[in-house]
């Protein structure tokens, strides 16, 4: 199913792409023949192509962290809008404590462990307070979390549009820059950033404790029916607590190893969606750990070739932005349409 | 004047319904008896179009009809009450009756409505009132409800799921003179059933279906009520399961001056005290809905009571979280069973196990389960409780309503527990599955459990207790032994007639 929706918004977009391409004077087999080439360039660069999947990787880390994170929430129903802003105020808090308040640590250990701490705390943070509220005065978390993502958003704006914004950045918008002690370092020459081997950890270690640990099979329980959790004498107000802290952890752990592995400063908008994307993410991932870093490729693949489409065939950025919508719609509907049987009735057949 | 055909539907894994015939006669009642599971409700679900069949098909009056929707199964004159109620609460009756009819336009004029229902329920003994609200009638009255909505759409073929599930003994009656004056006004029912008095009494000829199968379709007057057992359960019935006498122990299960709300804040418990031994058996008889659920899950803890103390082996558990409770030994049958006993995603292994956090029946490591052990003991558990399943892996709601009975026992059962909670534990359950359950409660007993069993039906409550007590309107009215001889009274006490049980 997953296959068919893929190949229906590549046709769609198709579609789009070929009037995109039409040129007046040539005839629409060129712009066809354009826009096969264009798919091929979308699909070769990040998956057949050792440093275009290098660029797939740094991309598809702080997808799956959040969506690691999410998922922790949604096997317990618990609907976690908010990786967005946890990502967020985890690259505050990570910025935070690199720049202000451990600045002078020299040890790169130290300093990652910091940092991360700090990140995964003020994620953590972002994710008790829906929590909180959800579990004493039963307040919704989805619309919760979706608002302090806002919150999150534009609170680093402020600081990088004001307080924080690098007198030697040239009046841009940017912190400025990690000191060396506070930068992750890199494997495979350098290509890649290390938080992929976290991701990989993090996905195996989550991976168990679903498998086999008292978490994982009461927040089974819970996800699949909450009556009989309460019947089993599941604590629900402490599961409800605990998972959003731990998803709001991980997404903000994630946002710190951004920070601190590739952007190594804190700029607006520095996430395109991360957040949300990790959303999809995590249910395509059919919310199983290993499966979760799975798709996160596969979307981190899909950035990657929308931005191989920008630069050489100058396709706008709406148009991939379109072009996202597209897949994540066709996805979703797949999966929708995928639970009904369809068969067909000869006419005055009622 | 309808005739069903060779009607066979499968659901993934089942065969509900194979090529099934069945003929209705107007102005006859005609039973489907058999055990659940048995393609009953499949089959009439399918005559009413709430689902399609694989293949055969439906006459009406010699002409094929097919059948797409409950609307279409209307237009064709047949109407079907299911087993739940489908009312809208905030609604008057008249206003529900009209309901999803096309008359009912953008500004309901339910003056005429009135009058109609008023007509109909004095044609056929079915009185209510058109305009009182849905949420403020009884059981009883709102099945008349249901029915009212089918005859107001002038439907000659009246379909009732298991109509006397949720009746006391003389509700069942009028609903039974009701069918009867239906029949004379040449109105055709199904009546859907599994109890053997019944059937005897209201129909006329009764078909009998097993594992999806017409057995065959005899005449009342022709048949007996063993000969009818014979063929719904394929052999002969345990007719009566021995009642041990248990030397009584402690007080092992204790309740004083409890008080407790249902979900919509209204007093649904109202001071009620009573007291259980280790080794007996004390039935609580009622309808539903008069404050078992809620007494039942306070003294198990879900529901914080608003006053009074609950007591096990003398130590006072009035605030004591559930997990605690099940390490006391306590055990919880509830009455919902797959809205609140399983999971139903989850497979059977982990339902079975779902407690075993607290009890560590299998000693397990919470941050490593015990991986093998669980799976050698849930083997060994389906083995003892005959669980049939494919496998301790297979998803629980794919299991039978009696099987997934048997894997809540099994976990409720199994660790010797020193009070048992039952809620209507064979609510809904075949014949067999039944019989199961009554044994395995009477070896709680022997082995010194205490046990409080809610139930509605009155063969349950002879059969198994060793004190009845009656509960109505959330207050425990009354008790009386548990002796057929006093059926009638208990059946009046149940449904609220004031001063006709021994205080005690």
């Amino acid at each position: 199913m997953p296959v068919l929706s893929i190949l229906f918004a590549l046709f769609v977009m198709g579609i789009f792409l070929t009037v995109f391409f039409m040129e007046p004077g040539r005839g629409i087999r060129f712009a066809l023949s354009r826009t096969l080439e264009a798919y091929g360039e979308m699909l070769s660069w990040p998956f057949g192509n050792l440093y275009g999947f290098y660029e797939t990787l740094n991309k598809m880390i702080p997808l799956a962290f959040v969506g690691l994170g999410l998922c922790i929430a949604y096997r317990m129903r618990i609907w976690n809008i908010g990786g967005e802003g946890q990502l967020y105020m985890g690259a505050f808090a990570a910025t935070w404590g690199a720049l202000f308040l451990f600045n002078d640590l020299q040890s790169p250990l130290l300093m990652a462990c910091l940092v991360i701490s700090m990140g995964a705390v003020f994620g953590a943070i972002w994710g008790l307070i829906p929590a909180v509220m959800k579990a004493f005065a039963k307040t919704d978390e989805i619309v919760v979390t979706l608002m302090l993502n806002y919150v999150a958003i534009f609170w680093v704006d402020y600081l990088v549009y004001g307080r924080w914004r690098d007198p030697a950045g040239f009046g841009f918008p940017l912190t400025a820059e990690y000191p060396a002690a506070a930068r992750l370092p890199r494997i495979f020459d350098g290509n890649v950033q290390i938080g992929l081997v976290f991701v990989v950890v993090l996905a195996v270690f989550l991976e168990y404790v679903y498998r086999r640990t008292s978490w994982g099979q009461k927040s089974a329980l819970i996800g699949d029916n909450i009556q009989a959790a309460i019947y089993a004498g599941v604590n629900i107000k402490l599961f409800t607590i605990l998972a959003l802290l731990a998803s709001g952890a991980i997404a903000g752990a994630g946002g710190a190893v951004q920070m601190m592995g590739a952007q190594h400063r804190l700029q607006p908008g520095f996430s395109p969606g991360y957040g949300y994307t990790a959303i999809i993410i995590a249910w395509l991932g059919k919310l199983n750990p290993i499966g979760v870093v799975v798709v996160a490729i596969l979307f981190g693949g899909l950035l990657v070739g929308n931005e191989q489409l920008q630069m050489f065939y100058r396709v706008p950025i709406a148009l991939v932005y379109v072009f996202q919508g597209l897949v994540l719609f066709s996805l979703l509907g797949g999966e929708a349409i995928s639970r009904y049987r369809i068969r067909f009735h000869k006419r005055g057949d009622e | 004047m309808l005739e069903m055909k060779d009607i066979a539907k499968s659901f993934p894994g089942v065969k509900a319904v194979d090529d099934v015939s069945f003929v209705l006669k107007s102005g006859e009642v005609h039973t489907l008896l058999g055990e659940n599971g048995a393609g009953k409700t499949t089959l009439m679900n399918i005559l009413f179009g709430i689902y399609r069949q694989d293949s055969g098909e439906i006459l009406i009056d010699g002409k094929h009809v097919k059948i797409s929707s409950p609307h279409n199964a209307i237009a064709h004159g047949i109407g079907m009450v299911q087993q739940h109620f489908t009312l809208v609460p905030s609604f008057t009756v008249a206003e529900n009756t009209v309901l999803g009819l096309r008359e009912l336009g953008v500004f309901p004029r339910t003056g005429r409505v009135e009058r109609r229902i008023r007509e109909l329920g004095d044609t056929y003994g079915l009185k209510v009132d058109p305009d009182a609200r849905a949420w403020t009638l009884s059981v009883g009255e709102k099945q008349r409800v249901e029915i009212l909505k089918i005859l107001y759409t002038g439907a000659k073929i009246l379909i009732l799921d298991e109509p006397t599930a949720v009746l006391v003994p003389h509700e069942t009656r009028a609903l039974f003179d009701a069918l009867r004056k239906m029949k004379e006004a040449d109105t055709s029912v199904v009546f859907i059933s599994h109890k053997l008095d019944e059937v005897m009494q209201i129909s006329d000829r009764i078909t009998v279906l097993r594992k999806g199968l017409a057995v065959d379709t005899v005449d009342k007057k022709a048949t007996t009520k063993a000969a009818l057992a014979k063929m719904m359960v394929g052999r002969d019935l345990l007719v009566d399961v021995p009642r041990t006498d248990v030397e009584t122990g402690s007080k092992i299960l204790e309740v004083k001056n409890l008080r407790v709300n249902d979900d919509r804040g209204l007093t649904a418990v109202n001071d009620i005290s009573f007291t259980v031994r280790a080794g007996e058996v004390l039935g609580i008889a009622g309808v539903e809905g008069n404050g078992q659920r809620e007494l039942a899950e306070c003294i198990y803890g879900m529901r914080k009571p608003l006053n009074g103390k609950v007591f096990i082996d003398g130590q006072d558990i009035t605030r004591t979280p559930v997990r605690k409770r099940v390490q006391l030994g306590l055990s919880f049958i509830p009455q919902d069973r797959k809205g609140m006993a399983i999971s139903p995603n989850l497979s059977v292994e982990e339902n079975l196990f779902a407690k075993n956090y607290a009890t560590q029946s299998v000693p397990s490591h919470p941050l490593l389960s015990n991986r093998t052990g669980v799976s050698t003991a849930s083997r060994k558990l389906v083995r003892d409780f005959s669980i049939v399943t494919p496998s301790e892996k297979t998803r629980a709601k794919y299991l039978s309503g009696g099987n997934i009975q048997k894997v809540v026992l099994a976990r409720e059962l199994s660790s010797s527990p020193k009070a048992v909670i039952a809620a209507q534990p064979t609510r809904g359950l075949d014949v067999g599955a039944m019989e199961f359950v009554y044994k395995t409660l009477l070896e709680q007993k022997k082995k010194g459990a205490a046990v409080l069993l809610l139930a509605g039906d009155l063969d349950e409550l002879f059969r198994l207790a060793d004190r009845v007590a009656v509960i109505y309107g959330g207050k425990l009215v009354g008790y009386a032994s548990p002796d057929s001889s006093n059926r009638e009274k208990i059946g009046l006490m149940m449904s609220g007639a004031s001063g006709a049980g021994d205080e005690a």
